[in-house]
C-alpha cells in the first residue's frame, strides 16, 4: 500500500485510468529521449569538431536549407499530433462520466471535503468507495475554488462555487490513497486533504451499514421540498399549479419562455432554485422567489437528488439498505481503514 | 570605420567622452533621455527585485526541507510563494531582457542615435518605479496571499491581504510594458540606418519586435482584468464571485488571455539573445535566418490562442479543452524549429567557449527539457494528472529560469564589455555558468518526479515519503544561489579593475560592436551605412581581421 522504495518514482496505479495515463507518460518520455539524444549528440560533436582552430576564422557560409527546415517542421508536427490524440482520447474518457455510475456528492469548504453518499452516509476528508464500481462525483463548493485530486487514480477536477463539476473513476485495487486539494484555496490549503479508501464490495457494504446519518439525500430533499421550504405549495404536480411540474422532468428537454430549449440536468435544477427568473419554463409566470442564501450546498444537493428521484429511470438510491442508526460513529474511520478486517461498527452492536 | 589600433591609441591619449562620463550629477541620470542610461537604471532596479524574489525562493526551499510546515506557518508560506511569483514575473522576468538589454542595444544594433521616443522611454522607467513602489508598499503592509494568479473568488471576497495595493502596482507596471513595446516597434520601423533592411536585422531585434507586439496587445487585457477585480473587491459588483452573480471561470479566461502570451514576453527575448550568442561565438551565419525570424512572429501570434491550456481541469467544456490542446501542440513546432536551427548553426563553425557561449549551451539543454515537458502538459489526458502539481512548477522554471534567466545572464556577459568598457574575469564567469547549470538541474529536475507523484504545488507541508526529493531540490537551490550571486561580485569587481575591453573584443560584425566601448551618448560618431548581410563574418563585413590577428600575436609575444 505505502510506497516503500527510498525515492518513490511513480504513484500507485489504482484506477482504470492509471495505466492509460502512465502509458502516455512513457510514450512522451520515449519521444523526449529520442528527440533529445540526436540534438545533444550533435551539439557535443559539433562543439568538439568545429572548435576554433585560429582566432577570428571565417568559416564558409551556409544560409540554410529549405528541405531540412521542412523536414524538421513536419516531423515534430506529426509527432505532436500523436501526443495530442493520445491525450485527447484519455481526456474525453476522464471527463465523460458513464450513465451507470454510482453517485457521490462532494462539497468543498475551506479547508475540508464533505462527502455524502446516496445512502445517507457522510464523511469528512475521507472517501470510501468499492473496488470495481464506476463512481461519479458531483461536486461544488461553499466558498472558493478547490480541486479534488487523487494521484493514484490519475484524475482530478476543479470544484467551482456556483455550479456543479463532475469527475468519475473506477478503482481497481483496494487500499488507502492520498486525497489532495490541488487548487490553491487559502490559509490551510496544504491541510485540506485526507484519504480515499478503496474497499472490496463486501467490506464496503459493511462500512455503509455502520455509518448512517439518518436521512438519505432523497429523503432529506423530500423533507425540505414538502415541509421546510414549502416548494410543494406550487410544485406539487397536477393541473393548474403555479409552478412547473417536476415529475419526470429530469434529463428531458424543457421549453423556456422566449423559445429556448434546455436540458433539465443537475445544473439546470440548481440554477432554477437559485436564480428562478433566469430560465422560466414556457407557460409559467416568473413568480418564484430565489432561494439563494437560504439553502446550503448540501441541502441543494438533496433537493436536486429528490427532484431526480421523481423521474422514473433517473438515478435512484443504491440498493444497500440504510439501517436507522445514530450518526457516524467515532471509530468508523479506523475500522474502515483496516480493509481486510470485517467491519463491526459500534452502532450496530448497540441495537 | 576606425581600426582597433587607432581607437586604442585615442583611448590612451585622452579619456574618451562616452555615455557614462557625460554628466555625473543625479539630475543627469534621472532626467536623461539616453536609452543607455535608462537601461542601466533598469538594470539596477530589476536586479533589486530579482534579489528580493530570490530571497523568497530561498525561504520556500528552506520550508520544504521538512514535510511539516515548521519554519514558516502556512499563512506566511502562502504570502512568500505569492510574492516570489509576483516579483519575479511582473518586476523581473517581463522587464529583464527587453528593458535592460533591449533598451541598450536596439538603437545600437540598427544604427540609430536613440529610441524613437526617448521621453516615453524615460516615462516607462518611472511608471515601472511607481508600480514597483505600490507593490512594495503592499508587501510591507502585510503582503498578499492569493498566488500570483489572483484566482477569484478567493482574491475578491475571501483574502484579507493587501490585494488592492499589489494589484494596483501590477496595473501601473503594465503601462511600462506597453510603452516600451510601442517604443520598440516605432523605433524598428523608423530608425534603421541606411542599408539596414528588415532581413539584415539581428535576430535579437526580430525577437523584440515579436515581444513588443505581445506587450501591446496582451497587457491591456490584464489591466482590464485587474480593474474588474478591483470593482468586485471594493465595489461588490458581481463579476467573478457567484454569490453576487459572477462567474469565477471568467476570471481565469481573462487572466490567462494575457498571462499565457506573457510567457512569450518572457521567453522570446531570451531566444533572441541565444540566436546572437550561437551565431557570433561560432562565427557562423545563423542557419535559416528567415525561419528563426518568422518563428518568433508565429510564436507571438499562436501564443494568443492557447490560454485555455491553463484551464483543462477548471470545469471548462471538454471540447474547449481538446481545441486548446491541439493549438498548444501547434505552437510547440516553431520552438522546435529554433532548436534545430541553433544546432545546425554550430555545424562547420569556428566555435569558442567564452562565458556567454557557455550560457547559450546551458540554455539549449535546459530549454530542450522545458520545451519537451511542455508537450507533456499540452497533452490533455496527461495534464489532468499533472496540472497543479510540482511537474508544472518544474516545467515553467525550466522555461523561465533555464530559458529566460540563463539567456539574460548570457546576454549580460556578452554585452558587458560594450556596456561598461571592461572585461570581467573569464575564469569566474565560467565557474559561475557551470554552477548555475548544475544547481538549476539539481533544484528542478527532482520536482518533475515529485509532480508525477502528485505533490500539489503551493503546499506548505507534504507527505513524508516525498522528503528525499525535496532535500535534493533544496540542496540544488543553494548551489544555484551561489552561482547567481557570483556574477554580482566579479562583474562589480570588473567595473574598477577589469581590463579595458576595446571596442570589439571578439571582432564581431554587429553594428553595436562598431562603436566605442562604452558608446558615446549619440551612439555613433558618424551615421553608419550597412553594406553587409546579417551575421557576415568574412571580408565583406569590413572588419580588419588580419590586423586583429597581428595585434593578438604581438600581444602574445609581449
Amino acid at each position: 500500500m505505502q510506497n516503500t522504495s527510498w525515492v518513490p518514482l511513480f504513484p500507485e496505479q489504482a484506477s482504470t485510468f492509471a495505466w492509460q495515463v502512465d502509458a502516455l507518460y512513457f510514450y512522451l518520455i520515449f519521444v523526449s529521449v529520442a528527440f533529445s539524444i540526436p540534438i545533444i549528440a550533435a551539439i557535443f560533436f559539433f562543439s568538439m569538431k568545429y572548435r576554433a582552430k585560429e582566432k577570428y576564422a571565417t568559416p564558409d557560409e551556409i544560409h540554410g536549407s529549405m528541405v531540412l527546415e521542412t523536414v524538421w517542421s513536419i516531423i515534430p508536427f506529426v509527432i505532436s499530433m500523436t501526443i495530442f490524440l493520445g491525450g485527447a482520447i484519455i481526456y474525453f474518457q476522464q471527463y465523460t462520466p458513464p450513465e451507470d455510475a454510482m453517485e457521490i456528492y462532494v462539497v468543498g469548504k475551506q479547508w475540508m471535503w464533505k462527502v455524502q453518499h446516496e445512502t445517507g452516509q457522510r464523511e469528512i476528508n475521507e472517501l470510501h468507495v468499492p473496488v470495481g464500481r464506476k463512481i461519479k462525483l458531483t461536486m461544488t463548493t461553499e466558498d472558493v475554488l478547490h480541486d479534488f485530486s487523487i494521484p493514484a487514480f490519475r484524475t482530478k477536477a476543479d470544484v467551482v462555487p456556483g455550479r456543479y463539476t463532475y469527475m468519475w473513476f473506477e478503482a481497481t485495487k483496494p487500499g488507502k490513497y492520498h486525497l489532495y486539494c490541488a487548487e490553491y484555496c487559502g490559509l490551510n490549503h496544504s491541510g485540506m486533504g485526507g484519504w480515499v479508501y478503496v474497499m472490496e464490495q463486501r467490506d464496503f457494504d459493511n462500512w455503509l451499514s455502520g455509518n448512517v446519518s439518518g436521512q438519505t439525500p432523497v429523503e432529506a430533499g423530500k423533507d425540505l421540498f414538502q415541509n421546510k421550504l414549502g416548494c410543494a405549495s406550487c410544485h406539487a404536480g397536477g393541473a393548474g399549479q403555479r409552478g412547473a411540474k417536476l415529475e419526470g422532468i429530469f434529463n428531458t428537454d424543457v421549453k423556456l419562455v422566449g423559445g429556448q430549449t434546455v436540458k433539465a440536468d443537475d445544473q439546470y435544477l440548481r440554477n432554477s432554485i437559485l436564480n428562478p427568473a433566469s430560465q422560466v419554463v414556457e407557460g409559467y409566470q416568473p413568480i418564484m422567489p430565489t432561494f439563494k442564501g437560504q439553502v446550503t450546498e448540501e441541502q441543494l444537493n438533496s433537493l436536486v437528488a429528490y427532484i431526480k428521484s421523481l423521474s422514473p429511470g433517473a438515478a435512484a438510491p443504491t440498493a444497500s439498505a440504510p439501517a436507522a442508526a445514530p450518526a457516524m460513529s467515532a471509530n468508523s474511520n479506523t475500522a474502515a481503514a483496516n480493509k481486510t478486517a470485517p467491519v463491526k461498527p459500534a452502532a450496530n452492536s448497540n441495537k | 570605420m576606425q581600426t582597433q589600433d587607432a581607437m586604442n591609441a585615442e583611448m590612451a591619449a585622452k579619456p574618451e567622452m562616452n555615455y557614462l562620463n557625460n554628466g555625473s550629477s543625479l539630475k543627469s541620470w534621472l532626467l536623461t533621455k539616453d536609452h543607455k542610461r535608462i537601461a542601466l537604471m533598469y538594470l539596477i532596479s530589476v536586479s533589486v527585485f530579482f534579489f528580493m524574489g530570490g530571497l523568497y525562493a530561498a525561504a520556500i526551499r528552506l520550508e520544504l526541507l521538512t514535510p511539516s510546515s515548521d519554519l514558516l506557518e502556512s499563512g506566511t508560506y502562502n504570502k512568500v510563494f505569492t510574492q516570489h511569483g509576483i516579483l519575479m514575473i511582473f518586476f523581473f522576468l517581463i522587464p529583464s531582457i527587453p528593458a535592460i538589454l533591449g533598451n541598450f542595444l536596439l538603437p545600437l544594433m540598427i544604427g540609430a542615435k536613440d529610441l524613437a521616443l526617448p521621453r516615453i522611454n524615460l516615462l516607462s522607467l518611472y511608471i515601472y518605479w511607481v508600480g514597483g513602489a505600490f507593490t512594495l508598499f503592499g508587501l510591507m503592509q502585510g503582503g498578499v496571499d492569493t498566488g500570483w494568479t489572483f484566482y477569484t473568488p478567493y482574491s475578491t471576497t475571501f483574502s484579507n491581504s493587501y490585494v488592492m495595493a499589489v494589484g494596483l502596482g501590477i496595473f501601473i507596471n503594465g503601462f511600462s510594458s506597453i510603452l516600451t513595446g510601442l517604443n520598440f516597434i516605432v523605433t524598428i520601423h523608423t530608425m534603421r540606418a541606411p542599408g539596414m533592411t528588415w532581413f539584415r536585422l539581428p535576430l535579437f531585434v526580430w525577437a523584440h519586435y515579436a515581444t513588443s507586439l505581445v506587450m501591446i496587445l496582451g497587457t491591456p487585457v490584464v489591466a482590464i482584468t485587474i480593474l474588474m477585480l478591483a470593482l468586485e473587491r471594493v465595489g461588490r459588483v458581481g463579476i467573478f464571485d457567484p454569490s453576487i452573480g459572477g462567474d469565477p471561470i471568467l476570471f481565469q479566461h481573462l487572466f490567462w488571455f494575457y498571462s499565457h502570451p506573457a510567457v512569450y514576453i518572457m521567453i522570446l527575448p531570451g531566444m533572441g539573445v541565444i540566436s546572437e550568442l550561437i551565431s557570433n561565438f561560432s562565427r557562423k551565419k545563423i542557419f535559416g535566418y528567415e525561419f528563426i525570424a518568422f518563428s518568433s512572429i508565429a510564436i507571438a501570434v499562436f501564443g494568443f490562442l492557447v490560454w485555455g491550456h491553463h484551464m483543462f481541469v477548471s470545469g471548462q467544456s471538454v471540447y474547449a479543452g481538446l481545441v486548446f490542446s491541439f493549438l498548444t501542440m501547434v505552437v510547440a513546432v516553431p520552438s522546435a524549429i529554433k532548436m534545430f536551427n541553433w544546432t545546425a548553426t554550430l555545424f562547420k563553425g569556428s566555435i569558442t567557449f567564452d562565458t556567454p557561449m557557455l550560457y547559450a549551451m546551458g540554455f539549449m539543454g535546459l530549454f530542450l527539457i522545458g520545451g519537451l515537458t511542455g508537450l507533456f502538459l499540452g497533452s490533455v489526458g496527461l495534464t489532468v494528472h499533472l496540472t497543479d502539481t510540482y511537474f508544472v512548477v518544474a516545467h515553467f522554471h525550466y522555461v523561465m529560469v533555464g530559458g529566460q534567466v540563463i539567456a539574460y545572464l548570457g546576454g549580460i556577459h556578452y554585452w558587458w564589455p560594450k556596456i561598461t568598457g571592461r572585461m570581467y574575469s573569464e575564469f569566474w564567469g565560467k565557474i559561475s555558468a557551470m554552477l548555475v547549470f548544475v544547481g538549476f538541474n539539481l533544484t528542478f529536475f527532482p520536482q518533475f518526479i515529485l509532480g508525477y507523484q502528485g505533490m500539489p504545488r503551493r503546499y506548505a507541508s507534504y507527505p513524508e515519503e516525498l522528503q528525499v526529493l525535496n532535500i535534493f531540490s533544496t540542496a540544488g537551490a543553494s548551489v544555484l544561489g551561489v552561482g547567481l550571486i557570483m556574477p554580482v561580485l566579479y562583474l562589480g569587481h570588473s567595473l574598477l579593475f577589469g581590463k579595458r575591453a576595446g571596442d570589439n573584443p571578439w571582432m564581431l560584425p554587429g553594428l553595436e560592436w562598431r562603436t566605442s566601448s562604452p558608446p558615446p551618448t549619440e551612439n555613433f560618431e558618424t551615421m553608419p551605412v550597412v553594406t553587409w548581410e546579417a551575421y557576415e563574418f568574412g571580408e565583406e563585413s569590413g572588419l580588419d581581421l588580419d590586423e586583429a590577428r597581428r595585434r593578438e600575436a604581438a600581444a602574445a609575444l609581449a
